[in-house]
């Protein structure tokens, strides 16, 4: 990778956007690495956290929120009570998928936990709790993972621990008052699932790699 | 003792047996727990990670519920929603920009009065080991345990202020007063994954199985959780671990609650030991540690 | 009244914002004022001699500057009056460049203020008073707290000039943290073969005396007449009698673990830190000691053939005056205990810096042998993890602490020689080997000595299958690193020692947020304090290596010496005083003096016809802050230089 920096790139919106709005001092990060020392997915991920703080510091915003990582992180928190200049990693990473989110910028390797998210929250938008059902339902077939879990499902009914129906609250009009405001004054894009044209490609990336599977097996 | 009982989406499906246990528990210990009505999902990882402003709405509207009913104090046993509640606490006592959003989103005022606690808490700290001792009728002697804490429950310690960050030992508290053996073990706080269960298997089922393997390497017989994410990972994904890495493990995934249940006496059944995935009867009949009937 | 004005053109300094010609004419029509000029650099020679000329020649008696701050030049003018046949306090200095031209950019603006602020320094100096400067002795002996190497090197230093120095150090024996080194970095020479000589010639020194197991108490007074009270802790053993003979810890039966050996060995209840102890005298841990805690025993009294056991001997306060204090405490080795994810430090096999230092000692407590403590095995892998606790506001230190780099390599180093199967990893995050022949050391330690540098902090230590699993990141490669650990040793950062606090206050002395003592000035006064006579030494400043101790032992026993060599002490006039028949006896500026030096006097009030408390300033003492006429509610005290009619004549010509 070849980064040409000047001014502009180092004093970018970007950063300066990302301290203000979460808070936290980019700048403060000397490096160290213990963030990434200790993250337990660190070894799915494309760049380090430690790689994704540098890259923020030195204003590269495209490659940061199309990275792979900031989907992975699992929010376990590990790097934020260790960073030795006490800076919530896991609170930037937060910020990140946020942004990516509003922007629109979603690496198609990595559809499935933006996916899922989307889902889930849509799901709580219109039953007000978990319909577990409906979110694995609609997680499979969007994501192209038609048959996943599909053995556990029976004993999970068995032993009564999912449920065919979704669950029922009374004022479910007020708990979609509070997705719509939260919606208009945190200025976040909730209509759409995902963008229909990422949906598409993965779902064709997924069915390639199952008959290539099958072929070459 | 009274308490507004916040159970979340996972205690009424895929961990019921928490949520069975837990009031068994609660009810054999004279501790009320009065499930705070229509309450809604905390907004759990999705809600932080999409809408930040969301994932503070949701668990206040909770909290204003529970205020509502004239309680101030809202026990929750997932690791996740205590998480999220007391977050959302942190933020409406300390932040003003984000506490008047908030506000303005949920319709009410709210500084964060609600206090928040984790049933393990209110167990250990409020009911008190000493009169947990004298209560327990059925010891779980020579049960070797791991207790497992995962992220939530310690992380971060000062929004939480639950227990010890790195070296929680709560749960290895409460397992000695049942004459259980807690075996010290590094994975206390370890990632299961969490909840990438369905959209990311494959690095659930590497840090989980890690998590199994250290487990049955420093000799434990059952993992003790108090988390419905670690057990769903730990319980359901045990056959996929199998599959994967050739590793049978074979170790119950047992919340806390319902080893507490059973060393008060209470039936198996009651605690929802059967609906587990990996069956714990054959150990715990093992063990000699199930109630005759 | 004939005041002379002089404005300075500091170069461009204030020139290039301030119209200098501008001020010097308005200065000229300024009252009492009988002549002005301007140069380009008044406090060159040239400069001066412009003033001398003047003063002469225009028969003038009072002058302003117009120049730079009063902290730099002065001194410098006052010398220059005085040469001119003035009073040297009938100056004052207006500060147009830090004040004015270099704050501003508006030139008219800044002359106009220019002009002012030479207005405000005439009228001051037209109520200046002469004033002349006091004298006082000085006791010409030397106190060093500490007997490390640095105060060992000042008592050398002192004692080489023939002035008399008192060492007073809190262990048993002198020799500090250095005495426990194995090697020094980067010539590997050993420690003790470079030390024990130095503290044989202190102890040999006609010129020296030790006091060791004594504390400082009490420090009372000021430069050149410091009074302090020393505590000599009961020993238990007669110092005078003893011949250091090693009977009596021959054959102590109690056994417990070595401080010097960092617990890695045992010490007896009688014991001498190490066999090179100076002096080489025993000491009871009476907390240990069978006949103290049982009245049992008594082996060690019955074998001494020289009667020098003494269970009865108490405590002793001394007494003493001294002319200088050089502070040479040393540092403390940070506490790696709270950090959680290292296992709160109860790993048996995670040491610190020092342990290693004890263990791969010849002499040390495993006859230099590098084991792993729990189970006293060989050891294979090693991890060295730098910057712990140093570089982490989270749980530790925000600074550096300078030479954890320098000896982790020299570890590194060593482990290799000790054991040629041995493999060094060391986590760092940033390498700081400045100073000479550093960097080569630690090129020599990754190329020939085959040390592995990884660059990242770890994450996480803890214990399986009697290894340490030590899990890091090497951020170059991008990779996490999991290494099976034997040992794991930690480069534990330096801290202040614990009490530094209370000694600083009972010195007067500043020290800073990490309890660290403050130097005078960081570049320009390093070894000194702001408190005259009072002077800085080694790591109790700020973390130094050895090379950096030594120096500044030096250089505060140059300070102190100088002190030595006065026949009298001038002192300042510009101190406080007291009108005491206006003074109410409030004392609020007993409280407010930081320096001591205002206490309670009697008078006889002659309306009143009774006695009545008033507030009387030390002058010796006195430093001339201000403090107190700024309490004063009657304006009963003035400070010289800055009467409260100087001051007013100021405010009322604005």
């Amino acid at each position: 990778m070849k980064w040409f920096i000047s001014h502009n790139t180092i004093r970018s919106s970007f950063q300066l956007t990302l301290e203000k709005e979460c808070g936290e001092k980019v700048s403060h990060c000397y490096q160290c690495g213990k963030c990434s020392a200790g993250c337990p997915i660190a070894f799915q991920m494309d760049y380090l956290p430690n790689q994704i703080i540098r890259m923020t510091q030195l204003g590269m915003e495209q490659q940061v929120l199309s990275s792979r990582t900031i989907w992975l992180c699992a929010s376990c928190l590990t790097c934020t009570v260790r960073c030795p200049r006490e800076i919530d990693i896991a609170e930037i990473m937060d910020y990140l998928r946020r942004q990516a989110y509003k922007k629109g910028i979603i690496p198609v390797e990595e559809t499935e936990i933006p996916l899922f998210n989307k889902i889930f929250l849509r799901n709580i938008e219109l039953f007000g709790r978990l319909y577990e059902m409906g979110l694995i339902g609609m997680f499979n077939m969007l994501s192209g993972e038609f048959f996943k879990d599909v053995f556990l499902a029976p004993k999970m009914f068995l032993k009564q621990k999912i449920s065919i129906f979704p669950p029922r609250v009374k004022n479910i009009k007020e708990t979609r008052a509070i997705f719509k405001r939260s919606g208009k004054l945190g200025k976040a894009h909730r209509d759409k699932l995902l963008n229909p044209r990422l949906l598409f490609l993965n779902l064709s990336r997924k069915i390639i790699g199952k008959i290539a599977k099958r072929d070459n097996s | 003792m009274k308490y507004a009982y916040f159970p979340g989406c996972s205690l009424h499906s895929t961990a019921k047996e928490y949520d069975l246990s837990t009031k068994e528990v609660a009810r054999a210990l004279g501790i009320e727990l009065i499930e705070i009505p229509d309450w809604i999902c905390c907004g759990a990882t999705p809600a932080h990670i999409t809408m930040h402003l969301l994932s503070l709405a949701l668990p206040v509207k909770n909290l204003l519920k529970a205020k509502e009913m004239d309680s101030f104090e809202v026990v929750t046993c997932c690791a996740a929603c205590f998480s999220r509640l007391k977050i959302a606490n942190h933020f409406m006592q300390n932040d003003n920009k984000h506490r008047k959003n908030v506000e303005e989103i949920v319709g009410e005022p709210y500084k964060g009065e609600v206090k928040v606690r984790h049933f393990l808490d209110v167990l250990i700290n409020v009911f008190g080991l000493k009169n947990l001792t004298e209560r327990v009728t059925n010891k779980l002697s020579g049960l070797k345990v791991a207790c497992y804490y995962g992220c939530l429950l310690t992380r971060p310690p000062e929004i939480t202020q639950l227990d010890d960050l790195e070296e929680p030992h709560l749960m290895d508290d409460l397992m000695k007063v049942l004459d259980a053996e807690p075996v010290k073990w590094p994975y206390k706080t370890e990632c299961c994954g969490a909840s990438f269960s369905l959209t990311k298997t494959d690095i659930v089922l590497k840090l989980s199985g890690d998590i199994l393997q250290m487990a049955h390497d420093e000799g434990a017989q059952a993992i003790v959780v108090a988390c419905p994410l670690c057990q769903s990972n730990l319980d359901l994904r045990q056959a996929a671990i199998k599959k994967k890495y050739k590793k049978d493990f074979n170790i119950p995934i047992l919340y806390f609650t319902q080893l507490v249940g059973l060393s008060l006496g209470i039936e198996p059944k009651k605690l929802g030991l059967d609906k587990h995935i990996v069956n714990p009867l054959p150990l715990l009949k093992e063990r000699k540690v199930l109630v005759d009937k | 009244m004939k005041i002379g004005v002089f404005v300075c053109h500091c170069g461009t300094n204030i020139a290039g914002t301030v119209d200098v010609e501008r001020v010097s004419q308005a200065a000229s029509k300024f009252p009492k004022v009988k002549h002005s000029a301007s140069y380009k650099y008044m406090c060159s020679n040239p400069g001066q001699n412009l003033v001398k000329d003047a003063i002469k020649k225009h028969k003038l008696d009072r002058i302003v500057i117009a120049s730079c701050s009063p902290s730099l030049h002065e001194k410098t003018f006052r010398k220059c009056v005085e040469a001119a046949g003035i009073n040297p306090y009938l100056i004052e200095m207006a500060n147009i460049r830090e004040h004015c031209s270099w704050v501003h950019k508006d030139r008219e603006k800044a002359t106009q203020k220019a002009i002012e602020l030479t207005r405000l320094a005439v009228s001051k100096v037209s109520r200046n008073k002469p004033l002349e400067k006091t004298y006082t002795t000085i006791e010409k002996k030397v106190l060093i707290i500490g007997g490390g190497i640095s105060g060992i090197q000042a008592a050398i230093d002192i004692a080489f000039a023939n002035y008399p120095a008192v060492i007073v150090e809190r262990e048993p024996s002198i020799g500090g943290r250095m005495a426990r080194f194995d090697k020094t970095f980067p010539t590997l020479d050993c420690a003790a073969c470079i030390l024990t000589p130095k503290m044989v010639t202190v102890s040999q020194s006609e010129h020296v005396t030790m006091h060791t197991y004594s504390e400082i108490e009490e420090v009372s007074g000021f430069v050149g007449n410091f009074t302090v009270k020393i505590r000599k802790k009961a020993r238990s053993v007669d110092i005078n009698k003893c011949t250091g003979c090693g009977a009596c810890y021959n054959k102590c039966p109690v056994k417990v673990p070595s401080e010097f050996d960092m617990g890695l060995g045992k010490r007896k209840a009688i014991y001498t830190p190490f066999p090179q102890a100076v002096p080489n005298v025993p000491v009871i841990d009476r907390e240990n000691c069978l006949y103290f805690k049982t009245k049992k025993c008594g082996i060690c009294k019955k074998i001494c053939t020289v009667g020098a056991i003494d269970y009865d001997m108490k405590d002793e306060v001394i007494e003493e005056k001294f002319g200088a204090i050089i502070v040479a405490t040393g540092f403390n080795q940070f506490d790696h205990s709270v950090y959680g994810e290292y296992g709160y430090g109860k790993h048996k096999d995670m040491i610190t810096g020092l342990h290693f230092e004890r263990m791969v000692n010849s002499s040390g407590p495993t006859g230099g042998k590098i084991i792993r403590p729990s189970d006293g095995k060989e050891v294979r892998d090693v991890v060295f993890i730098q910057c712990v606790g140093s570089r982490d506001e989270q749980k530790g230190l925000p600074y550096c602490s300078r030479l954890c780099c320098m000896y982790t390599a020299k570890h590194a180093l060593l482990l290799r020689e000790h054991n040629k199967d041995s493999q060094a990893y060391v986590f760092y995050i940033d390498i700081r080997a400045a100073g000479k022949n550093y960097e080569e050391f630690v090129k020599k330690v990754q190329d020939e000595y085959g040390a592995i540098y990884l660059r990242g902090r770890v994450s996480r230590i803890f214990e399986k299958g009697g290894k340490l699993i030590v899990r890091g990141a090497d951020t170059l490669s991008g990779a996490q690193i999991e290494i099976k650990a034997d040992l794991v040793v930690l480069a534990t950062g330096l801290v202040a020692q614990k009490d530094a606090p209370s000694l600083a206050q009972m010195l007067h002395i500043p020290y800073d947020k990490n309890n660290l003592f403050t130097e005078a000035h960081p570049k320009l006064a390093p070894v000194e304090t702001i408190t005259s006579g009072i002077f800085l030494t080694g790591a109790c400043q700020s973390p130094k290596d050895i090379p950096d101790t030594v120096a500044t032992a030096s250089a505060a026993s140059v300070k102190a010496l100088g002190l030595m060599v006065q026949d009298k002490l001038a002192r300042e006039p510009l101190i406080a005083s007291v009108n005491q028949d206006l003074c109410s006896g409030c004392l609020a500026c007993l409280k407010a003096c930081p320096f001591s030096a205002i206490e309670e006097d009697e008078i006889e009030d002659r309306k009143l016809r009774r006695k009545r408390t008033v507030a009387k300033v030390r002058e010796a003492v006195c430093t001339g802050c201000g403090n107190c006429t700024a309490v004063c509610r009657m304006a009963a005290i003035d400070l010289e230089g800055f009467t409260n009619t100087q001051i007013m004549e100021e405010v009322e010509t604005l």
